[in-house]
């Protein structure tokens, strides 16, 4: 089978799985699963060999697998929609297909596939645990999610999206992906329903995105009257990308270009949780762990950073576009930093590390550091879906210690309530400490640490001053709050009796856990750049070569500077040992001196949102629209209808219909006709004489007539 | 005025005299015999056309059959042996008018037509018109299906009489 | 020498009796003398022209011929119905037997 067949055929499984759970196999846990798991299996496949075959072709930027098909007829030209594998798609692909897939086989065992139903679990709750009998012996264990089928049947969707998004070679089907995972996202975050805090989350989550959704769609709209195409292909040939430098918008003296580049941010904006719609992404932890792990490591928000990469040569043609980026790259990543560092559950710690990731890998787009960028997207990928596991794992192993005692006021999520696990979980311990030590840029052993490295190089070696120290600092927390978080969670001592009754997860959940830190150890070792001490040039530097094929211009290697590399060692190193020097001694939050209060509730931007944004558009559908236009004017209107109607009905009634046309035409006409009919029937008198004499007197009448008038 | 004229004359008064009897007198008795009366005339008006045949069947079916019927019926119907009241009904008069007007009319349509002076040819000789009459009724060029049919009516017209007329006990 | 046209009177003036005696007659046999007065008006207008047209032609004296049949087989049925009529109704006055009125 061709290449481009096999990339048309790989966004299939998971959207077939999604149809045939939903209609066909809700009911069968199993089945479902299977459905789901070996949908991700096939697409893997499917990926993989894709992406095996892209390695062996020479200059794949210029010649990359594309298949396209005329789709929507536009007055004399077609809009056409198709797929496209070039150096970049490629290697996103590959993590893209190998954490979904973990992430799938993670949920088997996160959803506790195998065990019983719960005492009084219903749908839309979280599993609340089923009482067990063992040789005489009561227990808790943790019980079968009930909504188990149509979990998996949404991270199929989920993954049918992040297929159609990686792998489309035009704006339109791009945007078509991306909002389905926007979908998802919102029924995933929202699965556990029947809690209001997990609705208001998904609300928040989608009504976010869409903010920025709306300006990407303004971006795309401007790009489409532009340049009549939505292809990528044809939207960065030297043309038109020429004509969209220099044309000007009119719009804050941004070229078209510019202005293009900055909407379509916007849309990344929202997607990855920048600054200042970074909002929805804590919250959105309310989803289980694996829509955690799906979403905000792996996919979702890896699109937003996908958008900028490939739309890259269009937004580098604008400086002011550039800096704005980078500008709020960098913010971000510091921001959200110092915001981690106060947080105590375990997740959104993770949470508000992807963002500030996010903006790592944004503030290296901002500066032009292209191929650096994707490095630590794909790093990044693997890293956080591991941590983000893991912590699942973690808060798995914490919730059958608090089934064991019962005591369902402590909260399993809760870093003070942990302690000591590293001797309860020790596959979960080694994994999240190979994550978390790769996310904080461990040396030489972890991949977080070449990638973040080649970000930092860039930014020194291109002189971007500001950039650099923002993100040597957002470093630092970064380890900072790394080491807080493996500290606090599994070294020293269990702090509660449900962390001392915890217990390692099920194979389903730790292989995933072991396969992923493979990649975050190993991945780091294909982007070596060549000139680094001692170890460069032994592994030539493949990831540079094949993913900077993409551009057009391929994109220079930074020469090396030792500066660099020390900040980031010392970032990296210090940090890990002062959060480990710090916390080491901490045992509950009152203790920890850094729960700012303007820390721990994030800047209160949520309350300024809703102050500004949130109870004023509330106001404006529930009093303006809908009290005073809708029930008010138009109601009034038709209330009005109603009253006229009737009395114009009745006097109709009995003014028209009755007298006139009963009486006088319906009895009257019935009256006069039995009047002649009495009269009449007097002919009728049974006499045949009679009969005899009116017949002839008729014959003799009208013969005479014929006679006269026909005759004569 | 010719003698066969005169002859024709006083037969033809004879029998539009005994016709109106028939139609005015009381007693029904009297009326059957004033028409054996009349149809004994128009069996001599027969004979004065040179149908001996049908004076023959005339006299011999319906004065001897259909007249003597009448007076059996006539007698089977009556109530007491005098006729009481008048003997015509309420409109008499309308009758009387029509009857005069459908006469007017006849005779007036009949001034439009030219054949009326004809005078009868002459019989040729050797023509016996009985042995012609009975020859074309029953000769299958000729009327033997009017003839076949009519004795199906007859036969239909009996079989209803007796129907109609049985006496159930 | 008997024009045609004093035959034709004859029958008509004859038609014109009988249809008299039809229309004004109270007793239902007399209605029916008068029918019979009326077939005979027309058998003379038959027979005259047989004799004033083609004598050779028989249809005139056939017609007569039939005419006779019909007029005794309506005879005798009438006169049965009427007859059936007086044993149930006891009356033969026409005006009397109204049951079709309204």
């Amino acid at each position: 089978m061709t290449t481009e067949t096999l990339i048309w055929l790989i966004p299939l499984p998971p959207v077939l799985a999604f149809f045939l759970i939903v209609l066909l196999t809700n009911k069968n846990k199993a089945l479902s699963h299977t459905l789901a798991v070996g949908a991700a299996l096939l697409s893997w496949l499917g990926s993989m060999i894709v992406f095996v075959r892209a390695l062996g072709v020479e200059h794949l930027g210029e010649h990359p697998f594309e298949s396209s098909i005329p789709w929507l007829p536009t007055g004399d030209t077609w809009l056409r929609i198709g797929v496209l594998v070039d150096p970049v798609g490629a290697a996103v692909l590959f993590f893209v297909s190998i954490t979904i897939f973990m992430i799938f086989l993670y949920s088997v065992g996160y959803q506790n596939f195998g065990q019983p139903e719960g005492d009084h679990d219903h749908k839309g709750l979280p599993p609340h645990g089923a009482t067990v009998e063992e040789h005489g012996h009561k227990h808790v264990v943790p019980s079968v999610e009930p909504m188990y089928s149509r979990f998996f049947a949404f991270l199929g969707l989920f993954a049918f999206g992040m297929y159609v998004l990686v792998l489309s070679d035009n704006l339109l089907t791009f945007f078509v992906g991306w909002e389905i995972m926007g979908l998802c996202s919102y029924l995933l975050i929202g699965f556990w329903y029947a809690k209001p805090s997990a609705r208001e989350a998904a609300v928040k989550a989608f009504m976010t995105t869409r903010v920025g959704d709306v300006f990407m769609l303004l971006g795309i709209a401007y790009l489409y009257s532009a340049t009549g195409t939505l292809s990528f292909r044809e939207i960065f040939s030297e043309t038109i990308l020429h004509t969209l430098a220099t044309v000007p918008s009119g719009v804050l003296g941004l070229s078209a270009a510019g202005l293009i580049g900055l909407l379509l941010f916007i849309g990344t904006i929202g997607k990855s949780a920048q600054f200042p719609l970074h909002v929805w992404l804590p919250d959105a932890m309310e989803g289980p762990t694996p829509v955690s792990a799906m979403i905000h490591a792996a996919t979702m928000v890896s699109a937003g950073v996908y958008a900028v990469i490939r739309m890259f040569p269009l937004i580098s043609l604008d400086a002011q576009t550039m800096t704005i980026v980078a500008f709020i790259g960098a913010f971000t990543a510091l921001f959200s930093a110092t915001i981690a560092v106060a947080q105590n559950d375990i997740k959104r710690v993770l949470a508000y590390s992807t963002i500030s990731q996010l903006g790592f890998m944004i503030a290296a787009l901002g500066i032009g550091a292209y191929v650096a960028a994707v490095f630590h997207l794909i790093t990044h990928a693997f890293f956080k879906a591991l941590l983000f596991l893991g912590s699942g794992s973690v808060i798995h192993g914490m919730e059958h210690g608090v089934l064991h005692t019962g005591n369902h006021k402590v909260d399993p999520q809760d870093m003070f309530n942990m302690g000591g696990l590293r001797r309860k979980m020790p596959i979960t311990f080694w994994t999240f400490l190979i994550g978390g030590f790769a996310l904080s840029g461990f040396p030489i052993l972890t991949a977080g640490f070449w990638s973040k490295d080649e970000i930092l190089a860039d930014a020194f070696g291109h002189g971007h001053w500001a950039v650099f120290l923002t993100l040597a600092v957002a470093a630092f927390l970064t380890a900072f709050y790394t080491m807080r978080q493996i500290t606090l969670t599994f070294l020293g001592e269990p702090r509660t009796k449900e962390a001392e009754h915890a217990q390692e997860t099920p194979w389903t959940m730790t292989a995933p856990l072991v396969i992923l830190a493979f990649f975050a150890v190993t991945y780091g070792w294909v982007g070596i750049p060549e000139h680094f001490p001692l170890l460069g040039g032994l592994i030539p530097n493949w990831f540079h070569e094949f993913v900077g094929g993409t551009l057009a211009e391929h994109p220079e290697a930074v020469e090396f500077n030792f500066i660099p590399l020390a900040t980031s060692l010392f970032v990296a190193l210090g940090g890990l040992f002062f959060g480990w020097l710090v916390y080491r001694n901490v045992n509950s939050a009152a203790e920890d001196r850094l729960q700012i209060p303007l820390l721990k509730n994030k800047y209160y931007f949520d309350e300024i949102y809703d102050r500004v944004f949130v109870k004023p558009a509330i106001w404006l559908a529930e009093t303006f629209v809908s009290g005073w236009m809708d029930k008010g004017l138009i109601d009034g209107i038709l209330h009005v209808f109603g009253p006229v109607t009737d009395r114009l009905g009745s006097f109709i009634r009995n003014y028209i219909d009755l007298p006139v046309i009963n009486r006088f035409f319906g009895d009257g006409s019935a009256d006069v006709t039995y009047w002649f009919g009495g009269k009449l029937r007097a002919v009728q008198t049974g006499r045949i004489q009679q009969y005899l004499m009116f017949a002839l007197a008729v014959f003799i009448a009208v013969g005479a007539a014929l006679y006269f008038f026909l005759l004569a | 005025m010719t003698g066969e004229q005169i002859i024709f004359l006083a037969v033809a008064l004879f029998t539009l005299g005994s016709g109106f009897m028939v139609v005015t007198t009381r007693n029904l008795i009297h009326a059957a015999l004033w028409l054996i009366s009349t149809l004994f005339g128009v069996a001599v008006v027969f004979a004065i056309l040179n149908a001996g045949f049908l004076a023959v069947v005339q006299v011999v079916v319906y004065i001897g059959a259909i007249a003597i019927l009448f007076i059996f019926a006539v007698m089977l119907t009556r109530k007491d042996m005098r006729d009481q009241g008048p003997q015509t009904n309420q409109n008499w008069w309308v009758g009387a008018l029509i009857a005069v007007l459908v006469f007017g009319g006849l005779v007036f349509l009949l001034q439009g037509w030219n054949g009326l002076s004809k005078t009868a040819a002459d019989i040729p000789s050797g023509f016996d018109a009985v042995a012609e009459l009975g020859n074309e009724l029953v000769s299958p060029a000729g009327y033997v299906l009017p003839f076949e049919v009519a004795s199906v009516l007859l036969v239909a017209a009996l079989v209803g009489a007796v129907y109609v007329a049985f006496n159930r006990k | 020498m008997v024009p045609l046209s004093w035959f034709l009177i004859l029958a008509a003036a004859l038609f014109s009796v009988g249809l008299f005696g039809v229309l004004s007659r109270r007793n239902a046999v007399a209605i029916l003398l008068g029918i019979e007065l009326m077939l005979n008006s027309v058998n003379i207008n038959l027979a005259a022209f047989w004799r004033y047209g083609n004598v050779l032609e028989m249809a005139g004296q056939v017609f007569a011929v039939i005419v006779f049949a019909v007029a005794a087989a309506e005879v005798a049925v009438g006169l049965a119905l009427v007859i059936s009529v007086y044993r149930t109704r006891n009356t033969v006055i026409a005006d009397d037997l109204d049951m079709m009125k309204w």
